[in-house]
């Protein structure tokens, strides 16, 4: 029951996000009208790929200018909650994995340097599950999708205060080569 | 004797790295330490020692904040037995030796350790070891010296395990090591692109587990110090972890979440099996042993946030009832560690915003911080439960940072370059 709310709530935030959408001509109203049309499990949800996928999957991996060229999410200091402002991202990338289902992708967790380092371990893999499950929402299955935790032992900003802990607070989404 | 012998053999296999690197700095001393006087040891016949055993044990006794050895500068030209001389400088306790070369590079020292208040020697001892063994043979002078005048056993002739990183261009090159407790005689155990984790040491001290990335994610490893050859322990999905050897060195308790998110398991080294000891969708890890294996202590956020909780284990090392929280000072209780007898837990603990060191008195039941760090981490019992090894921060590195239980005497361990962390202090390695 729990998960049919989470559900609904993940619906309408890209029902929003592709009406907020300023260039819808990459089909990313199609993306999220499909979703919506897609139903209540994972058998409709393949199915809607195969009538809409068309349209999502004009995005390119490639593109650096295509929403699925962010491919960092942020997060508060000790939680793995996703912030609403990365819901978009983590929507678009599950909905091409959905639509590519011989891509692969790593979901790495980090953190930042406080605390003790196996705990942040285990926070940076609490991190990239939190991703995870919402990725297999949108269909995303568990072969397309690996998690690993650096924890606090791979910081992108040097430093030590909260500008540098910020940055490192995240979780990477790596695509592997395609098969 | 026997014990130098052993020891001797026990190090031999270990390849030296690069110079010794570490070098330590008294960052807070102590009060009331006691007045010592240690005489440079009287060499017979035209040799060069390549070692000044005698400057060895002071900084060795200096360095526990529990003893104020005469500087150098201040001590006579000659070795002066006159007790009455020393009374009158304020000396309660002076240290004689003599260093007699042997063949090939082996030496034996005979030192003395007398109470000049009260006029009789309190030790004395005969002992042998060749050159490269003469900073052990004098870090057994410093724990004898130690025992005898506090009541505490010394823990000078022990080692430390800890991770060093150094950052080129882009790339890091993580290395696990180990070197005498003084920071002296480093040598590299493992070096590797990727992260290195969590050395922990067998209860004998020949083997280290740890976390290795080398594969892309954690791991577990066990290696086997002397003969440098290394076994791969666990490679389950998902975490390998927080490996700790237990007190008779037949089980590991670790972390690993297959089954789903982090969870404590104790993993038995002759039969390969694993017991599932913790079971919830918090974060359970950062095991650590009561030195008797009744219980395990570890870090769990189930109760919002990361909090120590504590299990008891039955003799077959199963669980045995729910574990119970012990932490509710404190925004922030984790990583903790046991003193070797068993009366003290310390572990790293938010008090004020800092990540502060602190040490809770299981009898008593109170916690102390006894160090202030911004950044602590990885606290470390001696065995002798004297003293706390953690790591630091300081100007943007990583260093690691000694202090007494009481918290009155503090010293630091830095590295020439790059950082070090996760600093484990060896068992007694030879007894």
């Amino acid at each position: 029951m729990k998960q049919i709310q989470l559900f609904a709530i993940i619906l309408l935030g890209a029902v929003l996000t592709s009406a907020c959408q300023s260039t819808p001509e990459k089909g990313a109203g199609e993306g999220a009208d499909g979703v919506g049309s897609g139903g209540q499990d994972g058998s409709q949800i393949e199915g809607r790929g195969a009538e809409l996928g068309g349209g999502i999957s004009t995005y390119s991996l490639e593109d650096p200018d295509s929403p699925l060229s962010k491919r960092v999410i942020y997060f508060d200091y000790d939680s793995a909650s996703i912030k609403q402002e990365y819901r978009d991202i983590i929507e678009i990338h599950a909905q091409y994995l959905a639509d590519h289902p011989d891509t692969q992708l790593v979901l790495e967790g980090h953190t930042d340097e406080r605390g003790s380092r196996e705990y942040n371990i285990a926070l940076g893999e609490r991190r990239a599950n939190s991703v995870k499950k919402i990725m297999q929402l949108f269909g995303v299955t568990d072969a397309q999708l690996q998690t690993v935790s650096f924890g606090e032992e791979r910081p992108v900003a040097p430093g030590h205060d909260e500008t540098a802990w910020a940055l490192n607070r995240r979780v990477e989404l790596l695509y592997s080569e395609h098969r | 004797m026997k014990q130098i012998l052993i020891a001797i053999f026990l190090v031999l296999g270990m390849s030296p790295a690069a110079q010794a690197v570490l070098t330590i700095e008294i960052t807070q001393g102590l009060d009331g330490a006691l007045p010592i006087a240690i005489m440079p040891f009287d060499v017979s016949g035209e040799v060069e020692v390549p070692e000044d055993v005698a400057g060895i044990v002071a900084a060795d006794l200096k360095r526990s904040g529990r003893f104020a050895p005469l500087g150098r500068d201040k001590l006579p030209e000659q070795t002066e037995t006159d007790f009455v001389f020393w009374r009158g400088m304020g000396i309660d306790h002076l240290v004689v030796g003599k260093v007699l070369p042997g063949k090939a590079e082996q030496y034996t020292v005979q030192f003395q350790l007398f109470d000049v208040v009260k006029g009789q020697q309190v030790a004395g001892y005969s002992m042998a070891a060749s050159a490269r063994h003469l900073r052990k043979l004098a870090h057994r002078i410093s724990d004898i010296v130690f025992e005898k005048l506090t009541g505490t056993p010394g823990a000078f002739d022990t080692k430390i395990a800890y991770v060093t990183v150094r950052s080129q261009e882009k790339a890091r090159e993580y290395a696990l090591a180990i070197a005498d407790a003084d920071g002296h005689n480093e040598q590299l155990v493992l070096k590797s692109k990727q992260p290195l984790m969590s050395p922990s040491w067998s209860p004998d001290g020949s083997r280290l587990a740890y976390v290795s990335f080398e594969n892309g994610k954690p791991e577990i490893f066990i290696q086997d110090i002397r003969k440098g050859s290394r076994t791969k322990l666990t490679a389950y999905p998902g975490l390998n972890n927080a490996p700790v050897w237990s007190p008779d060195g037949k089980r590991m308790a670790m972390t690993l979440s297959r089954d789903g998110n982090a969870e404590i398991y104790v993993y038995h080294l002759d039969s390969n099996k694993l017991y599932r000891i913790t079971q919830h969708y918090a974060i359970d890890t950062e095991p650590t042993w009561a030195p008797d294996a009744s219980a395990l202590v570890f870090t769990s956020d189930r109760g919002g946030r990361p909090q120590l909780y504590r299990v008891a284990l039955d003799e077959l090392g199963n669980r045995k009832g729910r574990p119970r929280r012990i932490t509710y000072e404190g925004s922030y209780n984790s990583r903790a560690s046991f003193s070797a007898d068993g009366r003290y837990l310390t572990f790293v603990h938010v008090r004020g915003g800092g990540f502060n060191i602190a040490v809770m008195d299981l009898q008593r039941g109170d916690i102390e911080v006894v160090a202030d760090t911004r950044l602590g981490e990885s606290p470390s019992f001696a065995p002798n439960s004297a003293m706390v090894i953690y790591a630091s921060e300081t100007g943007g590195r990583g260093v690691l940072e000694a202090v007494s239980v009481d918290g009155r005497a503090r010293q630091r361990l830095g590295l020439q370059a790059g950082d070090v962390r996760e600093p484990a202090w060896s068992p007694y390695l030879d007894k």
